[in-house]
Formats: structure tokens, sequence, C-alpha cells
């Protein structure tokens, strides 16, 4: 076999375009000038070993289960044990919900992931005025503990791990989970799941935020403390990429931002004393997986090098444990369509096997009709469906990181990484993430990709089926049938706040709420005093209410 | 000069409802199509925008919801506009609203409704079709 030099093959490259391309291109011109990625980087027409020359294998991918864990976090991955189909659900009250729970688990979902309501998210009692048409609407309607213990009714919390979308109000929600254990006799150090706990891509995209950015630090901070302490198998933080790029980020600026936020917490909690050790093996991320597939395949890959890097040589940890970027991924709500809804699907399964290709560890596929309402039954059933094909069906999950070695994968990682450190930098030069954030720095990054997307699809630069491109006149948006709430949720749930409110010990309720203030002022952790008030079924809204009394509330500016 | 005067727009977001890349992308579009536009951020009561409407006084609202409520909140908005006397303004919609919903929104004096996939230059197009003043 004759082996090239690495000057052989730029210089090869060029001969093929002389005697090859070249030709050709006269007869038959591209589609397009220019071909980009979803991040606006320019592709070239084919990818050699020259793209690549500086990779170093041991250095740069290393193998599966080892530093700096480009090809994946474990040395079997999918061989030892497929990712975790978690599909989100949240609908109506808590008994509607744990139905729903019940219907994925009969269907071969592994995990659970919770979404709550509007006015859980932001510590609203349901019922006052803020929560008027919001109730049971976007999720689950989760008041106080008694809503909890509904949620999981017949679910044993010994044997199924359950992630919770909660962030300024996740200590409480926590608590809540803790005691609904305790209850099932399941010890705390035996639950195992997910609070996402991350505030500061609250305040950079998804705005369920409540406190300013100090208090709620601490607060996750009080969680991640407590959980090491006494729920060691639990996920304190899921730091999350996901609402970053469906407020309008590139992939790019997903990776980047998202990692900045790791960081940050990291800082935060080696800050409070916590031995890096101790609590870096239990933070989790959560990647969107969109439309361009080898960007999001390279942007898991680059996301695990720079993780495992910085946790490395930055932060001095010692354990392997902690240098383990281990993420949950759901695919781009905001790349499906109200036009022709079924294409969906299609969407779906290729993003989904982008996350699996780039190595997830639990993954969430939407249903056909999110565009248009809540997932109906069977629509959410045809999303796990999709998993199941591609994890019993494909072939994908035999080998690990089947598409190391690429030379245009591998040097998608390479630019995705080069292009991340350059926000560090910036990150770092305006001050850290919480000034970025004062500044609106993100937030304006975001809305600028987001418009220049939209322009992009407006001049048919970006296509998309069914909609700029292909759009068929006589097909109405609404030709399946849609999830629709019942109105009378709202009703039945301030009713059911109302009754358990009327039948505890409401003299107790004032003695622990009392106590939740008091350790609000101090540095003592708010996780002891939340716990017992939750225990006493106060609501996730008078808790909310004593912590906004000490620590005030996040004001934003409405930039556009 | 009358048809110098620049179009004056109000985008808000009612309710809990953090979903604001369509709202802002929509902000900017109006505002480079040469209209004054006016983003009211998150989480706004109905009277909050209906203060809002009084103060900056717009020949255009624009209602921005992905959340399900606005069966509850848009004609929460409509009867404070009426009972101010507000009869002069476009009032339009986006995000997720079911065609049936929309039908009965529209009873209410809402026109104009472009969900998801809607093209900017239509919107562009529409409030200069449709204003009342």
């Amino acid at each position: 076999m004759q082996v090239m030099s690495k000057e052989n093959y730029a210089d090869n490259l060029r001969k093929w375009e002389t005697r090859c391309l070249e030709p050709f291109l006269k007869k038959y011109p591209e589609r397009k000038e220019n071909f980009k990625n979803l991040s606006g980087t320019d592709i070239k027409i084919c990818y050699t070993p020259d793209d690549i020359s500086d990779l170093d294998y041991e250095k740069d991918l290393g193998f599966p289960g080892e530093f700096p864990f480009t090809r994946g976090i474990y040395p079997t991955l999918y061989r030892g044990r497929l990712w975790t189909m978690r599909q989100f659900a949240g609908l109506g009250t808590a008994d509607d919900t744990n139905q729903r729970f019940k219907y994925l688990i009969a269907n071969g979902q592994t995990g659970l992931s919770v979404a709550f309501h509007l006015p859980t998210l932001y510590g609203y009692e349901s019922g006052t005025e803020m929560t008027v048409g919001e109730i049971g609407k976007e999720g689950v309607a989760i008041d106080t503990l008694a809503d909890m213990e509904t949620l999981f009714s017949d679910i044993d919390l010994g044997k199924i791990s359950t992630s919770m979308t909660i962030n300024a109000p996740a200590s409480i929600l926590l608590a809540m989970y803790v005691a609904v254990g305790e209850k099932q006799g399941v010890p705390a150090d035996q639950l195992t799941g997910t609070i996402q706990n991350d505030i500061l891509k609250e305040y950079i995209a998804q705005k369920s935020w409540i406190f300013p950015p100090e208090p709620s630090m601490r607060l996750i901070i009080d969680t991640i403390e407590y959980c090491t302490a006494h729920v060691p198998k639990w996920n304190t933080i899921s730091i999350s990429g996901y609402h970053i790029r469906e407020a309008g980020a590139t992939a790019v600026q997903e990776l980047a931002f998202t990692l900045a936020d790791g960081f940050a917490y990291v800082e935060a909690a080696c800050d409070r004393g916590i031995d890096i050790d101790e609590f870096a093996p239990r933070l989790s991320f959560f990647f969107n997986a969109h439309n361009d597939f080898f960007e999001e395949i390279a942007k898991y890959r680059a996301a695990r090098r720079i993780w495992a890097k910085r946790m490395k040589d930055k932060y001095q940890a010692q354990n392997p444990e902690s240098w383990r970027l281990r993420f949950h991924t759901q695919t781009a709500g905001v790349s499906l369509q109200a036009q022709e809804p079924e294409n969906n699907i299609i969407r779906v399964t290729l993003q989904a096997l982008a996350a699996v290709l780039g190595g997830t560890q639990s993954l969430h596929t939407n249903s056909m009709d999110e565009a248009l309402a809540l997932p109906s039954e069977k629509a959410v059933k045809i999303a796990l469906r999709t998993q199941q094909i591609i994890a019993n069906e494909s072939g994908v999950t035999n080998t690990i990181d089947p598409l190391g070695g690429s030379y245009y994968v591998e040097w998608l990682t390479n630019k995705m990484e080069e292009e991340a450190e350059k926000y560090f930098q910036k990150i770092d030069d305006i001050g850290g993430v919480i000034p970025a954030i004062r500044k609106n720095f993100f937030q304006m990054e975001i809305a600028r990709s987001a418009y220049e997307y939209q322009i992009q699809v407006e001049n048919g630069d970006t296509e998309v089926v069914g909609v700029n491109f292909q759009r068929s006149a006589s097909c109405s948006p609404e030709k399946i049938d849609l999830l629709k709430i019942d109105e009378s949720v709202a009703q039945r749930q301030i009713q059911r706040v109302q009754d358990i409110k009327a039948s505890r010990d409401n003299a107790r309720v004032e003695e622990v709420l009392e106590a939740v203030r008091v350790a609000a002022e101090g540095t003592d952790n708010l996780m002891y005093p939340i716990l017992d008030a939750v225990k006493e079924y106060a609501t996730v809204g008078e808790i909310i209410d004593v912590l906004k009394s000490v620590f005030g509330v996040h004001k934003e500016d409405a930039v556009f | 000069m009358e048809q110098e005067r620049k179009i004056r727009v109000i985008v808000a977001k009612p309710g809990l409802d953090g979903h604001d890349r369509g709202a802002k992308v929509i902000a900017r579009a109006l505002r480079d199509a040469g209209m004054e536009v006016i983003y009211t951020g998150l989480h706004q009561t109905a009277a909050m925008i209906v203060e809002s409407v009084i103060q900056e006084d717009p020949d255009v609202l624009c209602l921005s919801i992905l959340s399900g409520a606005h069966n509850a909140l848009f004609p929460q908005i409509m009867q404070l506009m009426k009972e101010k006397g507000i009869e002069d303004v476009l009032v339009m919609a986006g995000g997720v609203i079911p065609q049936d919903d929309a039908a009965a929104l529209a009873e209410l004096g809402i026109e104009g409704f472009y969900g998801p996939g809607s093209k900017l230059q239509d919107i562009i197009d529409y409030i200069r079709a449709h204003l009342k003043r």
C-alpha cells in the first residue's frame, strides 16, 4: 500500500480539482454558490486527511470511556445498555399526568420526565392572578406534596429515574420528590433522577426566572451540597443548551453558552468549598438535536472533549467521573412545522439518530403535533417508537462513535471547539456569565441568530419542506387530532389547593415557612427547612413568596 | 407630512409564557420595515398591556402567546380596551393558536392570526393594509 504524506494530500486534492472537478463543474454547476451549515460555517465539497492533519488520536480522541471522551463516555456505550428513553410529559392535573406516565411505561419508556405547568415554574399558587388561563396547560399542575403523591401514585421511585424540568423552584420540587420517596419507603440515597436546576440559561433563554442571579445561584449550590450528602445518585443540575438553541442560538452558540454556564456552576460550588470530585460527577447536560445532522454530532463530540479537558486541566478534578460529560438530548421543538405535521416524524427521526450517533445518555423525541398543541397519546407513541426503531432495528448501536475518523466530522468537531473557545474568551472579557447576562450579551447574540435564521427562511436560503419549499396549498395545518386541555382542570386544581389548605395544620405551616425565611436571610442550607415545609403541605407558591420577600425578584431588559 | 409618520406597534407577551423568540423576531422585522416598535417584555397581565396601549398610543398591538392561555387572556385584553374606549388599534395575534380558537377570538375584534411558518413580509403587508387610523 502506498503511503501519502500530508503534503501529498493537499497536492493531490489540487490535482483532482483541475483534473476532475473543474471540467465537471463547467458542464454541471453546483446547486448553490455556497454551502453552509446551520451555524453559518462554510462547508467544503469534500474533506480529506489534510483537514485533520494535526489530529492526534490518543490526545484528541482516545478510546471510548477514556479521556478526553470524544468518542464516548463509557467503554461499551449502547452495547452495554441503551440510552434511557425519556419522554417529557405533563398535562392537566397530577392525576391526568400519572395516567400518561403509566401509558408511556406500558409502551416501553425507561425513565420519567415531568413537565410542570407555568405557575409551578414561576412559583405561583394555582388560582392567583398570574395563573389565569395557565393551569394545567403547558404541563402538570403541582401545588403541594399531595399533588406530587398523586403524580407518582403506583410508580415505584426505587425502580425508575425521574427528570424534572424545574429551575427557580427546583429545591422545592426536589424536596417533594424526596418526601414522596420517603412515603413509598424508598430512602433518599436510592433515588435516581435529575432536576434541571439551571438558572443561568433561564436568564439567557427560557425565561422562567424568579429571583436575581446571586440568590438563585445560592439555592443551586444549596441543592448540590444537600444532594452530595443525602441524595448521592441524583443529578443536581442539568446544564441546558436545549432552551438556548430553541430561543434561536446556533449550534456553536448552544455549545459555548451551555459549557460556559457549566463552568460557572463548577466555580460557584468550589467557592462554597465543596470538593470538585464530590459534586462534579453528578452534573449532567441537556442538548438539542437540530436539523443539521453532522453539525449536531460534532457538537456532542466537541462538548465531551472541551468539558473533559477543562475539568481535568483547569479545575484539577482528579476523579475521571468528574471529566465525563453525560447528556440528555431532546429533538428540536422549533424545527417542528405546523404545515403537514406528519413530516415532523421524519425530522425527529433524523435528529434522534444524530443524538444517538453523538452518544447521548438519554433521549426525548418530540411528537409530530407539537407545533399545534400538547402531544396526543398517538403522537407520543410514534415518537417513542421512533427511538425503539433506531435502538433495535437500525444496527447503529453495534459500535461506538461510528463517525469517529470521518474527515468531515473530525474537522467539524475541531472547528466547533475552536469557535466555542472564542466565545469563552468573550464571556471572560465581559467578566463572566452573570455580568454577561446583565449586559444582555447572550440575549442579543441569540436574538440576532434567530432573526438571521428567519430571514434565511424568508429568502429561501434555508429550505423548510412544506413551509417555504413544496408548500401545498390545500394542506390545512390541523387535519390531525389534537389534545385539548379540559377547561375544568383549572377549577379542579384550585379546589384541590383550597381543600389541602383547609385540612393541614396551618399553625405548623406558619412555623416552617418562618424557618425558611430565617434560613434565607442567613447562610444556612435552605434545603432542610424547605423539606420541612413541603412535608407540612405548604404550597410551592407560599414557599416562593417567602423567598421573594428576602431575595427580591429579577427584572429583565426587554431587548430585541 | 402624514405619509411620513411611522407606524407605531406594540409587541406584547401576555401571561407566563417565556417563548419570546417569535415576538422578538417580529419586533425586529417590523422595525426593519420602518415601523416604530415597542416590545413590552415578558409576563404581562392584561392590565399592563392595556396600560402600555394607553401610554404609547400605538396603531397596532401584536399579541404573542404559545402557552395555551390565549382563550383566557385575549378576551381580558379586548374587554379592557373596550372599557377604555380604545377602538382604533389593530389587534393581531401570533403563537400557537388553534384555528377553532382563532375564530372565536376574531369575534372579539382580534384579526390577523399568524402562527408558526408565517412569512414576515405577509405580516408587514397585513399591518399596512389594515390600519384603523
